[in-house]
């Protein structure tokens, strides 16, 4: 991820440059060699860093409401300011936008390409009950052929469906592979916890298609599966197996990891991470546009709450969990929309135990610590 | 009997000690408006309390300040107030805690343990501090609220949603010549709906209430979160101690 962020401070008039949103079928923009920058993973950098405050701030000055994604302000903030913990991003060449994970991203994008004045290709994904009707797939492929036609235009050359069926192979195989490495959590004690999995989920994100990306992987599932073999847990003593719902709190992820550790709960599995294994899989390298069109439509937040539901229980269920925690995040309304119901579902079938616990991606300014460790606090108590 | 262990309850209003004899119950008990300086309050209130048993009885803290009592085994106020009240009423059921600027609402299961429970998340505009900022502003005592509401012909609707807004909405009623006794009815009935939203959670349906925390003393709240509830609540005895006992619960020495 170094190496990706360094190369992007000397991409800028060497390469083209793409900003992307996480869910957008980045497959396509690879073989005509676009540098990716993903402002969403670069937002979760920032919120490690807790410079969330400060580039917020600068977005809440221009007029963005507070109430806005966490992310968008912070990337709007970095983009009125200059100011990154990466060194430097590269100007983009082109906005590439998939409304799949949200409506916010339609917006933030379209401010983007008001002040960098560069083309903005969105893809639009009804919203699936189900499963998504042909027409509607149709219509996703038909906006991605458009797409590869403006990026042709940007990249100065011809997508070769050779190299396009290469990368859409490297994809799925990437997908598979942070799939198997999430597994090896179904066992007792689970070799890493599901905080590891949010930071070495970043590859997968913002370098899928890529053989460093593929190769990082196949380290990681084999380091992984020789601490099962070797009975080595992710904290010290296992006691409690829990699901983590929603994208992680980044401001607060030490103090969280360390109050769970200390008292013998894992988070073995995570409905945020294990997405990145499930619509990868699905895109195949002898149609690569038919199958990310369906693909990058069925993904998690582009579908039903039922659907949702049924993730979570089957989680819960492959990595025999305890109890679980929804994270309501104030961020991401589409994530958290649902929650309470989710919560009461989930404990009266499976009983477990269930938190729903108020925070926020990467806004500390959005969540009371004393208040949410109070709330975890108590949680746990109740599993003595 | 002499003490047998020391609970502490440092809360956001109040800080509440208490010492019980190895059967549970309450021996000695003290409440004070709680000082920032909290070790030195807790030392002095445990001392109060601890009587003629010295020193070196276990020690259960909880409330926020729980981590900054020396010597005290801290545990969340979920789980005291559960085991506290579970010791004075001895029956499952739905426990309201009204704290100064948190409400919780927990299920109590068949032992006293926490099967469930939800809190106020963000504002504190469902909390003892709703009630107390704006009694501040109107110049009331809290001891004469009860009076006042029981004498109140109606009650005058006032907005929950935010307690600045709430209390800048009680000006303008005080201002447009509304009764006090009504608009201090209309206070506790606008409390009261809140807390009854975050109560009438899962599980809640059918199951006796109780009440516990400081404002559970004025009887105008009992009344009003009855009403809102549809069905009777039931004062835990001593309900401000509740904390502070089930902190105490928590490290007394197992019989035999």
């Amino acid at each position: 991820m170094t190496a990706h962020y360094l190369q992007g401070r000397y991409a800028e008039g060497a390469v083209p440059v793409a900003w992307v949103t996480s869910g957008f079928p980045v497959e396509l923009l690879r073989p005509l060699g676009f540098h990716t920058v993903y402002p969403e993973n670069h937002a979760a950098i920032c919120g490690v860093k807790r410079l969330v405050t400060t580039l917020a701030a600068a977005a809440e000055e221009e007029g963005y409401s507070r109430d806005l994604c966490s992310y968008a302000r912070t990337d709007l903030g970095s983009a009125f300011t200059g100011q990154t913990p990466v060194g430097r991003l590269p100007r983009p060449d082109l906005l590439c936008c998939c409304t799949n994970i949200c409506q916010t991203v339609l917006y933030w994008y379209r401010a983007l390409a008001e002040r960098f004045r560069v083309p903005l290709v969105l893809i639009d994904t009804p919203y699936v009950y189900g499963e998504a009707p042909p027409h509607r797939l149709r219509y996703v492929r038909d906006q991605l052929e458009e797409a590869v036609q403006v990026a042709e235009g940007i990249a100065g050359r011809r997508l070769e469906p050779e190299e396009l069926r290469e990368v859409t192979r490297l994809a799925r195989e990437g997908s598979r592979l942070w799939g198997e490495c999430l597994a090896q959590s179904r066992y007792r004690p689970a070799p890493w916890t599901g905080i590891d999995g949010f930071f070495h989920m970043a590859p997968i994100v913002s370098l899928r298609g890529t053989e460093a990306c593929n190769a990082y992987y196949r380290m990681l599932r084999d380091e992984l599966a020789h601490r099962v073999q070797r009975g080595v847990g992710g904290i010290r003593e296992e006691r409690h197996r829990l699901l983590w719902d929603n994208l992680p709190i980044w401001f607060w992820i030490r103090p969280l990891a360390t109050l769970l550790a200390e008292r013998g709960f894992n988070f073995v599995c995570t409905s945020y991470t294990s997405a990145w294994a499930e619509a990868g899989r699905r895109v195949d390298p002898e149609d690569p546009i038919g199958s990310a069109a369906f693909a990058y439509t069925h993904v998690i937040l582009n579908q039903d709450l039922r659907h949702r539901l049924d993730i979570l229980r089957r989680l819960a269920e492959e990595y025999q969990v305890d109890g679980a925690v929804l994270h309501s995040d104030r961020s991401c309304k589409p994530y958290s929309i649902g929650q309470v119901d989710l919560r009461e579902i989930l404990a009266a079938e499976l009983k477990i135990r269930v938190l729903l616990l108020e925070a926020d991606h990467s806004d500390p300014r959005a969540f009371a610590a004393e208040a949410g460790e109070n709330r975890l606090g108590a949680f746990m108590e109740g599993f003595a | 009997m002499t003490a047998a262990a020391l609970g502490v309850d440092v809360g956001s209003t109040t800080c509440k000690a208490v010492a019980i004899d190895l059967a549970g119950r309450i021996q000695r008990s003290a409440v004070e408006p709680v000082d920032p300086r909290i070790e030195s309050q807790v030392e002095r209130l445990v001392a109060a309390v601890r009587g003629p048993a010295g020193t070196g009885l276990p020690l259960g803290a909880t409330g926020y300040g729980r981590k900054r009592v020396p010597g005290g085994r801290a545990v969340t106020e979920i789980t005291c107030h559960a085991r506290g009240a579970f010791a004075r009423i001895g029956r499952p059921g739905l426990l309201v805690d009204l704290g100064g600027q948190d409400t919780k609402a927990i299920r109590v299961g068949g032992t006293g343990q926490v099967l469930d429970f939800a809190m106020n998340d963000k504002c504190a505009a469902g909390t003892g501090r709703f009630l107390e900022i704006i009694l501040g502003r109107l110049r009331i005592p809290l001891d004469e609220v009860a009076a006042l509401a029981a004498g109140a012909a109606r009650a005058v609707p006032v907005s929950s949603t935010c307690t600045v807004f709430a209390e800048s909405e009680v000006i303008s009623l005080v201002a447009s010549g509304e009764p006090l006794d009504g608009i201090v009815r209309g206070l506790c009935r606008s409390l009261a709906s809140r807390v009854a939203a975050l109560a009438r959670g899962p599980g809640a349906e059918g199951v006796e209430v109780f009440l516990s925390g400081g404002l559970a003393l004025n009887a105008a709240m009992v009344a009003a979160l009855g009403e809102e509830m549809g069905r009777p609540v039931q004062v835990v005895p001593d309900p401000q101690l509740v904390g502070a006992l089930g902190a105490a619960l928590s490290v007394l020495p197992r019989a035999g």
